[in-house]
């Protein structure tokens, strides 16, 4: 009677102790596969938007993530909620990845929109998405404007007042 | 300890300490199969054989690659491609090997489905089986991320990618799985244990256990017989074999699959030496580019039927967007063969073409696979979208109406009886 017992206690003793050690593993292994604190530390990307060309879409790249910026011509009618108005000149700025399984889509001057090659997403020169799987517009990254100079990863007044129009 | 003579010779010495001579009797001379089979039943042991030869083309690559993204390119396309005396056979045989092994999976599989395998006391050999398409589909994928080319990185985004699709956690998920908010050297580390260590052994394991699964239900034969073991081994022991209906793994099993083996080998070979290209995409010799998305993206040929579920989506129906739909419909075509044994509702086990309505099933379904892969591969733009949707659709009906086929089935069957 008496074994049977310390053996039941020695039975919850060990499951006990395995139950802790099975959930700090786990968690240890979880966080080994975190991204480490300098990749996660938020990035800051500054650009000078002042020499830009007009229809030609140039790409700044923002924490591994192509960004586009892109220069309206006085043709290009800007979108409601899409738009950033610098100087005389409107801009789209842009996360420069495909809202369906994030390829970078290709900006055809010629058309003024938007074709993603992988499964055939088309988007406005605003980036609403007009064809394909795509989901939503192409997002829009926090961003503060001072006079002609774009700072990625920052939400300014501009961008909030742009939030909230859309 | 029982009192050990002197051994007469090796194989003594050995069986008094191992026990081998009972050991290859269970395992081996009287383990037995039936007679009535043919050369599709030689397919378990060609898998065994090419994963034995992706192993060791696999350790010999492994001597000369880097996985950091600044050398993996180069340490592949320069080092083992041009600098190693016969990498590039190494090269050859392990990316030719892979394709070819998920050719002869299927096969496998779609042999256990013709046949009936999966069913009446063979359920644990198809998902143990499932268990081993799972994880060597993850060692595909994985592997094809190594010599970081341009295919390399897009796949790996585009795959990865499809986890933010799950609801809530989505977002972060793709963070966590790749180590960094995109493609990155974390990435690259991280598949790189994957392929090399864990999923490899992963396999052997899942292997040795489907071997384990077959044991006792032993496989299946071309009409579904089923009979009693002892009683045909027995006559086969007592020298009647050609009225018994099972004859020993070996000699007599094992020697017809390595015949098949031989034959398949020379054909390997052939494509090793002289066809390797279709293993090799042209795209994939560029390095890999994060800004720029190579024109046109697809996975390697086995897993095209699968991602054309996925792309075939591309509006959206009832508030549900076409992206969801698409998540969807590619979770439910990656588990649905794992519940095969559930979904058909008929008892009969026999090939298909003796079966009414599955042998319409079945090859309904051959056909709609090999639509998926053509179109796969083809951009998906104009009708090449709508043959895609159809033919995603399509997969998703059949699947949806096999319990339902199979009952019929077993309702007509059953009056005749
Ligand atoms: C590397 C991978 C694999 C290896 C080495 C392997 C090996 C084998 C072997 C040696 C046999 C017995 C001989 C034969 O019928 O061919 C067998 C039977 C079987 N395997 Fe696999 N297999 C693999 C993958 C799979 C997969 C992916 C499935 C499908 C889900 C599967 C399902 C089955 C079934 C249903 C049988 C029984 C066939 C019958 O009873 O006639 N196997 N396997
Ligand atoms: S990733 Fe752009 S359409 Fe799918």
């Amino acid at each position: 009677m008496i074994n049977e017992s310390r053996r039941g206690f020695v039975g919850k003793a060990f499951g006990a102790v395995a139950g802790v050690g099975a959930v700090a593993s786990l968690v240890a292994m979880k966080k080994t596969w975190d991204p480490l604190p300098s990749v996660m530390a938020a990035g800051f990307t500054v650009v000078d938007v002042s020499n830009m060309e007009e229809n030609k879409l140039n790409i700044v790249v923002w924490r591994g993530k192509p960004i586009f910026v892109l220069k309206y011509s006085a043709d290009m009618k800007p979108t409601e909620g899409r738009n950033v108005k610098i100087g005389d000149n409107y801009f789209s700025v842009m996360i420069g990845l495909c809202t369906h399984l994030g390829c970078i889509p290709a900006y055809r001057e010629d058309k003024k929109d938007f074709k993603c090659a992988c499964h055939g997403g088309k988007y406005t020169d605003a980036g609403v998405q007009t064809f394909g799987p795509p989901p939503r517009p192409l997002d829009i990254p926090p961003f503060d404007l001072d006079g002609t100079t774009l700072t990625l990863g920052k939400d300014g007044a501009a961008y909030k007042e742009l939030m909230a129009k859309a | 300890m029982a009192e050990f003579n002197k051994a007469e010779n090796l194989g003594e010495w050995f069986d008094q300490r191992l026990n081998t001579k009972a050991f290859w009797k269970t395992m081996m001379s009287e383990y037995w199969i039936p007679k009535d089979i043919n050369f599709l039943w030689a397919m378990g042991a060609l898998l065994a054989t090419l994963f034995g030869i992706l192993l060791i083309s696999g350790i010999f690559l492994l001597m000369y690659y880097k996985p950091d993204v600044n050398l993996a390119f180069d340490s592949v396309n320069y080092t083992i491609m041009q600098e190693v005396g016969y990498g590039w056979l190494f090269r050859h045989i392990h990316a030719v090997g892979a394709s070819i092994v998920f050719l002869v999976i299927y096969i496998h599989m779609f042999t256990g489905i013709y046949y009936g395998s999966y069913k009446k006391g063979r359920e644990m050999i198809w998902i143990s089986g499932m268990i081993i398409f799972m994880t060597f589909s993850a060692e595909g994928f994985s592997g094809y991320m190594l010599p970081w080319g341009q295919m390399s990185y897009w796949a790996a985004y585009v795959i990865t990618e499809i986890f933010g699709g799950i609801p809530f956690i989505g977002g972060d998920l793709v963070v966590w799985i790749r180590g960094n908010f995109y493609v990155s050297d974390a990435t690259l580390t991280r598949f790189f244990m994957l392929h090399v260590l864990l999923l490899p052994l992963g396999i052997l394991g899942a292997i040795v256990f489907h071997f384990y699964t077959l044991r006792f239900p032993h496989v299946n034969n071309q009409e579904g017989d089923f009979f009693d073991y002892e009683v045909e081994s027995k006559k086969f022991l007592d020298g009647n074999k050609k009225e018994s209906k099972v004859i020993n793994f070996w000699p007599g099993f094992l020697s017809k699959d390595i015949m098949v083996i031989n034959i398949f080998m020379i054909f390997f070979f052939y494509l090793v030496f002289y066809h390797y290209n279709f293993a090799m995409d042209p795209i994939n010799f560029d390095k890999a580019n994060g800004l720029k998305t190579p024109e046109h993206i697809y996975p390697e040929w086995y897993f095209l039927w699968s991602y054309e579920v996925l792309r075939g989506w591309f509006f959206s129906i009832a508030g549900i967007s076409g992206k969801d739909l698409g998540l969807m419909a590619f979770a439910f075509a990656n588990g649905i063969f794992l519940v095969m044994p559930w979904l058909d509702r008929s008892p009969t086990v026999a090939p298909a073409n003796r079966r009414p309505y599955f042998k319409i099933w079945f090859w309904l379904l051959m056909l709609d696979l090999v639509i998926l892969t053509i179109f796969g591969k083809l951009p998906p733009t104009g009708s090449n979208a709508w043959v895609g949707f159809f033919a995603s659709a399509s997969f998703l009906i059949l699947f949806i109406s096999l319990p339902f086929i199979t009952n019929m089935e077993a309702k007509k069957a059953g009056g005749k009886q």
